[in-house]
């Protein structure tokens, strides 16, 4: 397998405009890819065996996965007969001529309990040989996500990186005067409101396993910080102080958050158990800390600071310890969040009247901006550092996009009714 | 009316003293957008819609917190851009309030912050908390008790007015006052 070719990928510069048609099922947001890189990885997805009869197909769901990577092109997989199922079915040759250097295979059997018993191979077609399978026993509600997790494994073999399809994401919706957070895979489906309110909720942050959401309610009137369980639906309070209370961020052990209270005077960060309680103290300025965010290892914490004049990036022990600034171009970069391998951060930089989401490398100190909307707003790296979800302005709307750690390839979500924005990318499933 | 006096030039110098300097970011761009986009956004409302009352020489009989004639009936402070300071033309609601709360030990209020919706979610929710921060202290300064006065912020999350135009942000760069039990 031409491993090598990959990095290619990314210096490609071409775009292309690819509308990924999905079906209209329970679709609330739409996803549709304004760039992608050129030298797309070439793979051939049969339609598994028994598929058609599926409440829910797959290969079409992991074809549309792949495809919003920009990172992979789907050959036609048709005209076969019969079509191959399983690895002794596969003709290289016709896979060589068509140019595909990997095809899936797969097989769906009903099982007697009314689960599906689900098997799929990566074949490499260079090698004639497996790269990957497995087989996963899946309700009929299961079905799409095993699809996201056929995703995972094809991206990850073929790309070195984790997938990220299983994952989901979660956001605001504004409709007229209501706000809801909601919770969707990572594709737009399956958007659960988890939050129904008449007052504003901003800045939700995911707990490390992905079990619970912490964000900021103003349903009191005045801003508190919740954390809520996405299993059980129950909820507290765990910052609600005299003054205002928010920008929620988790430790990596998930036991803790770093909030802003104004309690003592001005902005400035402190810690709180995840449970709620006293707060302790970290920033000591008389100035505007805030959006703090730790480091995946847990040891720094980034956050927003006008110490110096204007709303720059700085960095310091989470222990506690001297703020060093980390951001000198422009005179506003906001909303630090970093990658998960800790070696660089995404952020919200003005230029001129735009805002928009850069990167910036944490030992070079090199910039990156990625992104050219006029209002580009709350990024958030995905759990495999290869995509950055923002909340963005088209027509006086507000809608999701994405875009990948190099710029290359750009994704739109836009959900069929209101303002979307405060999007957060989950982490990996445990 | 001497007492008044002093109050107001206390106010006066007040101008000058306290608060550090709100960063908002310059005016981002009616002129930027592009031809032919459109804005979905709800109409605009007044700041201050005229109301019709009967003329009736009898006093008002409720709170005067609730009497349109008397100052402490308002309730909003706005601010420049860029700027927590407390204009002049704002000093005497400021300085009523104060006064209010100093004669009315027992009465709590709540100023809640804005700001305009430009930028960071969370910076602006830290800058309007700014602005509410402001007029507490001066309100302090001129004789109320701190335990009076919880100030909190709203950031960009309730705007008055929506439209991308600076006299749109002008009315959202704000501080209300709340009392408690209102």
């Amino acid at each position: 397998m031409k491993f090598d070719r990959l990095p290619r990928f990314f210096r490609a510069a071409a775009i292309l405009l690819l509308l990924v048609p999905v079906p209209a099922a329970r679709a609330v947001l739409t996803i549709e890819i304004v760039g992608a890189g050129t030298n797309q990885f070439p793979v051939a997805i049969v339609p598994f065996r028994a598929e058609a009869g599926l409440p829910q197909p797959l290969t079409s769901v992991i074809a549309a996965d792949l495809g919003r990577s920009g990172l992979f092109r789907t050959v036609d997989a048709g005209g076969l007969n019969p079509p191959p199922y399983e690895p002794q079915d596969v003709n290289y040759a016709t896979w060589r001529a068509r140019g595909a250097d990997a095809v899936v295979i797969g097989t769906v059997s009903p099982l007697a309990d009314g689960r599906y018993d689900v098997r799929f191979r990566l074949m490499d077609v260079a090698k004639q040989a497996q790269l990957a399978g497995f087989a996963y026993t899946a309700s009929r509600e299961q079905l799409r996500h095993t699809a996201h997790k056929i995703a995972d494994v094809i991206y990850e073999k073929l790309t070195g990186d984790k997938g990220v399809f299983s994952t989901r994401i979660t956001y605001v919706v504004k409709r007229g005067t209501r706000f809801e957070l909601q919770v969707a895979d990572a594709d737009g489906y399956g958007a659960q409101t988890v939050l129904d309110s008449n007052e504003p909720i901003i800045s939700p942050a995911w707990s490390p396993d992905g079990t619970r959401l912490a964000y900021v309610s103003f349903e009191g009137r005045k801003p508190v910080v919740y954390v809520q369980s996405l299993t059980t639906g129950a909820r507290r309070a765990v910052a609600n102080f005299w003054g205002s209370n928010s920008a929620p961020a988790w430790s990596p052990d998930g036991r803790r958050l770093a909030v802003v209270l104004t309690k003592d005077g001005g902005s400035q960060i402190f810690i709180v158990s995840a449970d709620g309680g006293d707060a302790t103290r970290l920033t000591r300025s008389t100035a505007i800390d805030t959006e703090p965010n730790f480091s995946p290892d847990g040891e720094l914490l980034l956050f927003t600071s006008d110490r110096g004049g204007s709303p720059q990036i700085y960095g310091m022990p989470a222990a506690g310890g001297e703020p060093r600034r980390l951001t000198f171009d422009g005179t506003y970069n906001v909303s630090p969040r970093f990658n998960p391998d800790g070696k660089s951060f995404t952020f919200i930089q003005r230029n001129g009247s735009r805002f928009n989401v850069a990167v910036q490398d944490l030992s070079t100190r090199q910039v990156q901006v990625l992104t050219d909307g006029a209002v580009d707003e709350s990024p958030s790296f995905a759990p495999n550092g290869r995509m950055i979800l923002y909340a963005t302005a088209v027509g006086g709307r507000g809608i999701l996009s994405a875009v990948s750690s190099d710029g290359r390839v750009k994704q739109r979500l836009t959900a069929d009714a209101g303002d979307v924005r405060e999007p957060a990318w989950g982490p990996l499933p445990k | 009316m001497k007492k008044l006096l002093i109050v107001a030039m206390m106010a006066g110098t007040l101008a000058a003293c306290g608060s550090s300097p709100t960063k908002e970011q310059d005016g981002a761009a009616v002129e930027d957008r592009k031809p032919g986009e459109v804005v979905d956004r709800p109409p605009v409302k007044p700041v201050d819609p005229s109301t019709t009352r009967p003329l009736t020489d009898k006093p008002f009989a409720g709170s005067p917190l609730k009497d349109p004639n008397n100052i402490l009936s308002k309730r909003s402070i706005f601010f420049d851009y860029d700027s927590n300071l407390v204009k002049d033309e704002f000093k005497p609601i400021v300085t009523a309030h104060a006064r209010y709360l100093q004669q009315n030990p027992a009465a709590k209020m709540r100023i809640e912050g804005n700001a305009d919706d430009r930028g960071s979610r969370e910076y602006n929710l830290a800058l309007g908390q700014r602005r509410s921060d402001a007029v507490k202290q001066m309100m302090q300064l001129l004789g109320a008790r701190a335990e009076q006065i919880e100030t909190v912020s709203f950031g960009e999350e309730k705007p008055k007015c929506t439209e991308q135009t600076e006299s749109c942000w002008a009315q959202n760069r704000r501080g209300d006052i709340a009392y408690q039990g209102e």
